[in-house]
């Protein structure tokens, strides 16, 4: 690879206000990933450029960036595999504030991921026996389907209802709220469905799977969405029907 | 096409929401049509008459093939949302665009 | 929940239009062979209670369905919001629904 001619990389610089392309010439290395030319321009191009990593292999989610167009780890996409006639284009994640550069502020994602009661709460204690659930029980195959997100936003920033309602609380909350729904200790089922089931929750979603096309875990949150769906109308119609008629 | 946006069912999404779209606005001309029977039979049939040339025949069949693929695409969508996950909906999404196509070629030689 | 009740009014006003939508365009495909005339159609439609009810309840259903699919294009494309939102809408929603009688009315005959 050493030799060969170099990439052409265009950067998003900027903040909060606005901001430009910068172009740099990065050389080409073996196995080299967007992180390792996101790095070596820090190191040997511009030193005031402001990215985010952590552990470079593929575990934190910490790098997700726009490579060409498409929210990816950076730390494990090769620059062979998307370069475009030795050209790459990267940006910070979409449907979400820039703070500068390819850092952006992950404070909504967060938000979202609390208004969606994404957080577990059970009754037990440490006095009571371990709860007996078998990895094969129907509702624990769900709940385990959707639990290996990472919150790296990846799903956030392809998904286009994102960008076009400010309201809708997203794949990766939803997808959460849709494995909790699925663990039978939790016991705030009935409040995270009145959240899911509320306007810019789960009905919001148009089944556009960019989600699942782009999660590195292959998680699929139109899947998670659809399971919440069917939660939320059903709810609402055994609701109806148990009203009694004035 | 935003990059990111170029999978098959992004794609589906659109053909939905863009069919739907083409038949809420072709709604109104075709109740209008439609009720110029209020006026009798004679009137009824000149309106009538002007939906025979040849480029109305082409756009008869768009239409068709629009009512078809949302209908098509729509029970893809109602079963989505009711029944059990399936991992199959790119499948799906292509045999609606087929059958609907077939549907209005269906119409169209019937036309000529 | 405003959404839920959209959401709900949508997908069943969609399922009711289902097998309507199959007899309208099982209709379409068998009239247009020869041409469409105003004697052929009224024929089949003038006095029949069946049609009446048949095409009464479609444009019912796609007054609905396509308001609500017509307002989250607005909202979503057009990042329409609030009264102006659901002014549209209904304005939409209900212009169809007459519009749609009225061309019942036409061809069932009832004035």
């Amino acid at each position: 690879m050493q030799g060969s001619s170099p990439i052409q990389v265009k950067v998003w610089r900027g903040d909060a206000d606005g901001g430009d392309f910068a172009e740099y010439e990065v050389p080409q290395q073996s196995s080299q990933t967007v992180l390792d030319v996101v790095t070596w321009i820090q190191r040997h191009a511009d030193a005031s450029l402001s990215y985010r990593f952590a552990c470079r292999v593929g575990m934190c989610g910490s790098c997700a960036m726009m490579v060409n167009g498409i929210p990816r780890w950076t730390c494990r996409t090769h620059v062979n595999k998307v370069k475009q006639d030795n050209r790459l284009i990267v940006e910070p994640l979409r449907n979400l504030p820039v703070i500068k550069d390819l850092v952006c502020d992950m404070s909504q994602f967060f938000e979202k991921w609390k208004r969606a009661e994404g957080q577990f709460g059970g009754d037990g204690s440490r006095q009571q026996p371990v709860a007996a659930i078998s990895p094969a029980e129907p509702a624990r195959r769900a709940a385990n389907a959707a639990i290996e997100c990472i919150n790296c936003a990846i799903c956030y920033a392809a998904c286009d209802v994102v960008s076009w309602n400010p309201d809708y609380l997203g794949p990766a909350a939803l997808n959460r709220a849709w494995s909790l729904q699925n663990d039978v200790r939790d016991r705030r089922h009935d409040e995270r469905l009145q959240a899911v089931s509320a306007d810019g929750g789960c009905l919001s979603c148009h089944s556009q799977q960019g989600c699942a096309s782009f999660c590195p875990n292959e998680l699929n949150p139109t899947a998670s969405i659809a399971g919440l769906k069917k939660m939320a109308t059903g709810s609402f119609m055994k609701k109806k029907y148990r009203q009694p008629h004035g | 096409m935003k990059a990111h946006r170029r999978q098959p069912l992004y794609l589906a999404f659109l053909l939905h929401r863009l069919s739907g779209l083409g038949l809420a606005l072709f709604l109104p001309l075709h109740f209008y049509i439609l009720g110029t029977a209020l006026a009798g039979a004679e009137a009824f049939d000149a309106a009538l008459g002007w939906t025979e040339g040849p480029l109305i025949k082409v756009a008869e069949f768009g239409l068709v093939f629009l009512l078809a693929v949302h209908f098509f695409g729509g029970l893809r969508l109602l079963a989505l949302e009711n029944l059990p996950w399936s991992n199959r909906h790119k499948n799906y999404a292509a045999v609606a665009v087929a059958v609907a196509f077939f549907v209005a070629c269906g119409f169209l030689l019937r036309a000529v | 929940m405003v959404e839920l009740r959209l959401y709900l009014a949508q997908r069943i006003s969609a399922a009711i239009m289902a097998p309507l939508v199959l007899v309208h365009l099982g209709v379409m495909i068998y009239a247009i062979q020869g041409g469409l005339s105003a004697e052929e159609i009224l024929a089949r439609t003038r006095g029949s209670l069946l049609w009446g009810g048949f095409y009464g309840l479609f444009v019912l259903a796609v007054a609905v369905h396509a308001a609500i699919g017509v307002r989250n294009i607005l909202t979503e494309w057009l990042q329409l919001r609030g009264p102006l939102l659901n002014t549209v809408c209904w304005l939409f929603g209900l212009g169809l629904w007459a519009m749609g009688w009225r061309a019942v009315a036409a061809v069932v005959g009832f004035q």
